[in-house]
This record gives C-alpha cells, structure tokens and sequence, in this order.
C-alpha cells in the first residue's frame, strides 16, 4: 500500500519537530527514516500510523488520510519490545487477533504456525522475561506482523540489541521480508541497518527535521548480510548518507 | 531457617522474661498493683484457652465486619481510581478531595456515624471502608497510571478498544500497586473495627477487650487482643499470598 507524505510540520506546543517533510513510500518497499537523536523520527512514525494528527500537511496509506483510517492500515512495534509480562510469548505474539474478537485457542493457533516459521518454536508458553533480547524483538515483530495490517511501522527495533544479535536481527527481518513482503517504514539512526533493510533511506536534520538527503539502497535485504554491507557501492552509499546525517545535525 | 529461628527465638525470651517477671509479681510490685491485674503469659494462655468459645464467637463478629468491610472499600475505591483514571476532570476535582478527607479523623466522626446509622453492623462496615478506602484508592490510581503509555499506543495500533485497553494493559500494570494497598487495609482494618466496636457495640473482640477493660478481667482481655493480632496476622499472610498467586510475572 502506497504511503505518501506532503508537506507535513508538526510542533509540541512551541518545539517545532517536523518541518514540511515531504516523502513517498512504494507498495510493498522498505521505506528508512535515518536521524539524530531526537529529530523527531519517532514522532514522524506516529503521525504515520494515525496515534497522533499533524499540526500541518497531510499524510495519507492507500488514499486514507484520516487518523483512524491510518491507524486501520498501520501496525506500529515501538521502540523497547512492550511485550506484556503477565501473557506468554504466545499470547502476546496474538494480541491483535485477541483484539479483534478471535477466541483464545484460535488465536494461539494461528500464531503457533508463524512460530514455527520465524525460529520461535518450543518458545510459545514462555514468559517474556524467560526469552532472550533477540527472542523479544522476534515476537515483538510477529505480534506487529499478525496484525495484518499492510503496513509496518518499526521504531528503532534493534536498537537495544548488542551488535552481534543486532546483525542477526537484521539478517532474520530480511528474511522475513523476502517471505512475506510488506509496506514498512523503519525508523533507526543506524546507517547501515538502514541502507541495509531498506529500499529507500530519508536522511532527516536535526530538529526541526527535514529530508537532507533521500538514498537508494544498493542490496535491499541481501541474503548475504556481510557480503552486501562490505560492497564498494553499499559503503559509497554509507558515506553518502553519514555525510548527510552530519550535515543535518549542523 | 535462620528467618524463622531469630524472630522466634527472641518472642520465646521476651515470653519467659515476662512470665518470669510477672509470675514472681516483681511487676506488680514495681507499679505497685494487685497481682491480678499483671498476668503472665501462662495466666493469658489458661484465659485463651478457658474463653475459647466465648473468644471465637466475639473473633467471628470482629472478622465479617472486617472482611465487609474491606470489600466494600475494595469495590468503592477500585472504582473511584478507575472513573478518575478514565475521567481526567474528575481525578483532578476528586483527589485533592480525597487525600484532605484523609485529615479527618475517623475515630472523632464514628459516634455520628453511629447516631445516623445505628448499633448494627452496618456503621462498623462504614468505619472500617473508610479507613480502608484511602489507601486502596490511591495505590489503585498509582498503579493505573504507571501504564507505560507506549503500551496503549501499541495497542491502539492493535485495534484494542479502549476496554480491550483496560483489560489487557492497564488492569494487569495496576494490580501490583493494587494488592500494595490492600495489604496496607488489611493492616488498618483490624483496628478500625476495634475502633468501631468501641465507639457501640454488643459484641465483637472490640467489645470484649472494653467490657474485660472494665471488669478487671485482664487475663482475657490480653486473650482478646492475642486472637485480634493472630487474625491480622492470618488476613496479611491471606493477602500476601492472594498477590503471590495472581500477580505471577513479577
């Protein structure tokens, strides 16, 4: 579903955070928003997925551009996994479909077989302090995946991860992808998770943001992670964009 | 073992100091009172023992005051903190309210309460809820607003109706607060009632301990406030445990 974004500002109260963004997400495309922190990517993401409305512009998923229809489109994995302690793994991964009516066993059902298939098998009835940090982000994404919705919005998903388990993740969430394409928006200030996940990569100022620089990926969602990252052309597009994220945050 | 073995071997020394001082009347004496009116622990065991029936009748009283008591309060506070979570205007009207009520003292209003209601058990319900209320109410209210309010976004993204909301998020993120409060009332209600059953009564632990008070009968009455203290005791252990077993993931 086709994510466009016109001319949108938004302030808290006098702190301006976004100034006239201007950005389109292709169907199907991994769209990266890349910023210092506290540009207000986190808030763009927000506004994207109808929590909040902008105070100007206008941003619309598939022709909706309403709050609720946007949120109807959009589901949202926020920035520490939020897994709900007092439900199992499974249960939190199904939470959505709880939401929307499904009986508990149904619901548990479903998930189980997308379990199987994202490597969280043996794991269902655990409590979300049993699994590790890589396992939570897992079924933080499963529970934003079966959801449903044709779009994804990803807050910094990795961001708590040390580096090792970070690249994993990355490698898996391609993966992922490859299998069950989807219209995602990703937020991160990592350049190379970005270029690397990502189709297309806006590079924002700091606040209040702007696009610096929009980017083309050069191996979207490579299966070989390590080949793809170490490229001539993927570390001349990290360049590029580290030199606009530098020139943004001036 | 070690924690059981201290605190017990130390209530054994205490006992035997006593019993050794009061049984020789070097207590008596030093107040310069009759012998009966300083009975030592064995004197107080023979009382506990001999007034069993009389005891256990009086401790049945005291307790459904007691646990009415405390539900009443349970159910009034629970939903005054949920009305002022959801109600904004009404949590900031109410609770300055609530908190200065807590400068009335309870103990000086019960004769009206009496008056107005009555010598059945109903103003003794009263009195202990009041008592009760407070505490349950602001931990309900604490415990509510210690949502993280990522959580309700996530789940608004999961189209989670605002009951689904409550129910799934912030009801289960109150609870540990919640059970918090009740044991703070279930430490206050015992002597609220004994409060209460001073102020009017015909029977009830209260009761007994002021007629005993009254008729010299002091072995008894220490009786009575043995049983009333192992009956708080039993109602924290109770709700202790209650908490132990709901609230699972901490």
């Amino acid at each position: 579903m086709r994510l466009e974004i016109a001319g949108v500002s938004h302030s808290y109260g006098d702190l301006r955070t976004l100034d006239s963004l201007s950005l389109a997400g292709e169907a199907h495309g991994v769209l990266g928003l890349v910023g210092p922190s506290g540009c207000g990517k986190s808030t763009l993401l927000e506004l994207i997925c109808g929590l909040q409305d902008p105070g100007a512009g206008t941003i619309s998923i598939g022709g909706a551009s309403d709050g609720e229809g946007r949120l109807g489109r959009c589901a949202f994995m926020p920035q520490s996994d939020l897994l709900l302690p007092w439900y199992s793994a499974i249960d939190n991964a199904a939470l959505a479909l709880r939401n929307r009516g499904m009986g508990r066993r149904q619901a548990r059902g479903t998930a189980a077989g997308l379990f199987e298939r994202f490597g969280l098998a043996g794991f269902e009835a655990s409590r979300p302090d049993e699994l590790s940090g890589g396992m939570r982000q897992r079924v933080a994404f499963l529970r934003t995946l079966i959801a449903g919705k044709p779009v994804l919005a990803l807050d910094e998903p990795f961001a708590a991860l040390d580096a090792i388990t970070r690249a994993e993740m990355q490698e898996w969430l391609a993966a992922a992808l490859r299998t069950d394409p989807r219209t995602v928006v990703l937020v991160t200030h990592d350049v190379e998770e970005a270029l690397y996940l990502c189709d297309r990569v806006a590079v924002l100022s700091a606040r209040p943001a702007r696009i610096v620089a929009e980017l083309a990926a050069p191996h979207p969602r490579a299966p070989e992670r390590d080949a793809a990252v170490t490229a001539p052309e993927f570390v001349a597009a990290r360049e590029e964009a580290m030199r606009a994220l530098r020139d943004g945050s001036r | 073992m070690r924690r059981w073995l201290l605190p017990l071997g130390l209530i054994a020394l205490l006992l035997g100091a006593w019993q050794i001082a009061a049984s020789t009347g070097a207590i008596a004496n030093a107040l310069n009172l009759e012998d009966f009116l300083v009975p030592s622990p064995s004197e107080i065991a023979a009382a506990l023992w001999e007034n069993r029936g009389l005891l256990a009748e009086n401790a049945w009283v005291t307790l459904r005051e007691i646990l009415l008591g405390i539900l009443c309060a349970l159910i009034a506070g629970v939903g005054m903190a949920v009305l002022m979570h959801r109600w904004r205007l009404l949590r900031d009207a109410a609770f300055p309210l609530i908190v200065a009520s807590q400068t009335i003292p309870i103990v000086v209003i019960s004769p009206i309460l009496l008056v107005w209601f009555g010598y059945g058990i109903g103003p003794k319900i009263l009195i202990i809820a009041l008592f009760c209320f407070f505490p349950i109410t602001v931990n309900a209210l604490d415990g509510l607003r210690s949502t993280d309010p990522e959580a309700v976004k996530m789940m608004r993204s999961l189209d989670a109706s605002r009951w689904q909301r409550f129910r799934r998020v912030e009801a289960p993120a109150a609870l540990p607060s919640l059970f918090s409060g009740i044991k703070i009332a279930v430490v206050f209600a015992p002597l609220a009632a004994v409060f209460a059953e001073w102020v009017g009564a015909d029977a009830g632990l209260g009761r007994l301990i002021q007629s005993d008070l009254a008729n010299y009968q002091v072995a008894r009455q220490f009786a009575a406030v043995f049983v009333l203290a192992a009956m708080a005791l039993i109602l924290i252990g109770l709700a202790a445990l209650a908490e132990r077993r709901v609230v699972t993931w901490r």
